[in-house]
């Protein structure tokens, strides 16, 4: 995006995701944990025109950088997302997101009948498999849209 | 076989498998000769659903080792009613045992209880998910009748929430089977099964009727299909009829068909059966003790060495 059509300014230090598949911006900030309550600047930018994916969201998040492991898990719902850590208004690190091999904590199990959505002290862990994710207690493979399985707590 | 704990068969290999059974055949020969081999030994059974044979075979096969057994009770007698987690309820009990069977409603319950407790969990059923011990004694059945290689087995009637279903078909994976499943289509294979059996390369084909393969099985492996799966009594009743069989259906059958049956069976094998050589599923039934006596006696011997 050209800089005279920016939407949102740029950040002085922080992490920019971007090329996040369009209307995804919120899914992003749910893996993340980020709900405004960090008192963290969070700038989201949806559905803007994309050479790449048509329409891409943006997420911009002032003053934390994120790691490797947290934003892999992107990659579920946005396999397209590159990050970038911004200090001082520039790049200095520029990477894609890679699948994980596990996911922990984050979807809940469309299965109801799973041990993970009784009232028991244990976290979902799911293996990414191919395209799918698949609960190591159950067995349940997720084909679907994982954005749908995210567990907002 | 070196495991701490058996909760699905997908954990198990052929060296595993072979090992628990060649122990099996070795306690069916002359059982009084383990009498004492885990001399004070106690085994918890936590059964939170209802159980005949799986209970009563771990209580006779601890006992028949030397040990005894301790028993949850219902669970409307325990404090699982008062609202205690699964989690708790493991870590108090593996206090009172050297060994914990459990059977729980939820997939998955067996694979979390062993996370929370340091001795063997064997999972006797949690849920529609597994049921790896009733798959040992279910292979031994299926070796001591017609072998474990170069082998047709046919597994009809519920294999969407059949637990001992699932359980089989993953070990079976392990020998030269090719593997025939015969269901409606509402209750074919869940999608981890097949995958699985996929990524194994078993020789798999599904059917949605019996007749066709029929003459090329040696084994028959029958389940239940139950009421409350489908919608409707009419729906239900157009569809059980479909998955039962009767002496009239084994007639196109080779000679040496085993006919096996987890138990309980309702309506899915005529009685007419029982008296043909075809039937197996007694036998299989009481061979849960020393496959179980074998399967007790490797994971408490893995803890004896600790």
């Amino acid at each position: 995006m050209s800089d005279h059509e920016l939407r949102v300014s740029k950040i002085r230090n922080g992490t920019v995701i971007d090329h996040v598949s369009g209307g995804h911006a919120l899914n992003v900030l749910s893996i993340l944990g980020i709900d405004g309550s960090e008192g963290l600047g969070v700038s989201v930018v949806m559905n803007v025109p994309s050479d790449r994916l048509g329409r891409k969201d943006v997420v911009k998040v002032e003053d934390r950088e994120l790691s490797q492991s947290e934003v892999d898990v992107i990659s579920l719902i946005a396999p397209e997302a590159s990050i970038n850590i911004i200090r001082e208004f520039e790049v200095v690190q520029k990477n894609r997101v890679d699948r994980p091999e596990t996911v922990v904590g984050l979807l809940s199990c469309p299965n109801r009948n799973c041990i993970t959505n009784e009232n028991e002290p244990v976290e979902t862990n799911f293996t990414v498999v191919d395209d799918d994710v698949r609960c190591t207690y159950c067995s349940t493979i997720i084909r679907e849209s994982l954005a749908d399985h995210i567990d907002p707590e | 076989m070196r495991q701490d704990h058996l909760i699905s068969a997908t954990q198990l290999s052929r060296a595993d498998i072979e090992a628990v059974l060649d122990r099996a055949a070795e306690i069916d020969g002359d059982p009084a000769a383990w009498g004492d081999a885990h001399d004070r030994a106690v085994l918890a059974l936590c059964f939170f659903e209802p159980s005949t044979r799986t209970k009563m075979s771990f209580d006779t096969a601890m006992k028949r080792l030397g040990g005894t057994t301790t028993d949850m009770g219902s669970v409307d007698s325990s404090s699982v009613k008062k609202g205690e987690s699964l989690a708790d309820t493991v870590r108090v009990v593996e206090g009172y045992a050297d060994a914990l069977v459990l059977r729980h409603p939820s997939e998955g319950a067996a694979k979390m209880a062993a996370e929370f407790v340091d001795v063997p969990v064997i999972n006797a059923g949690d849920g529609a998910g597994q049921h790896p011990s009733q798959t040992l004694l279910d292979l031994y059945t299926i070796r001591e009748n017609v072998g474990l290689d170069d082998l047709s087995i046919g597994i009809m009637g519920d294999l969407k929430y059949g637990r001992t279903v699932h359980s089989l078909a993953e070990a079976l994976t392990n020998f030269d089977v090719r593997q025939h499943f015969i269901s409606p289509e509402s209750l074919r294979l869940p999608r981890g099964v097949r995958f699985d059996l996929h990524q194994s390369g078993a020789q798999v084909r599904e059917h949605t009727e019996l007749e066709g393969v029929l003459p090329d099985l040696d084994v028959l492996y029958v389940t239940r299909i139950q009421r409350e799966r489908f919608p409707d009594e009419t729906e239900y009743e157009k569809v059980a009829g479909e998955y039962q069989i009767d002496t009239e259906t084994l007639e196109a059958t080779k000679d040496d068909l085993a006919v096996m049956h987890p138990l309980p069976r309702v309506d899915e094998i005529d009685p007419g059966v029982d008296a043909t050589d075809h039937a197996t599923y007694f036998e299989q039934a009481h061979n849960g003790v020393p496959v179980r006596m074998a399967l007790l006696d490797y994971l408490l011997s893995e803890e004896e060495d600790q």
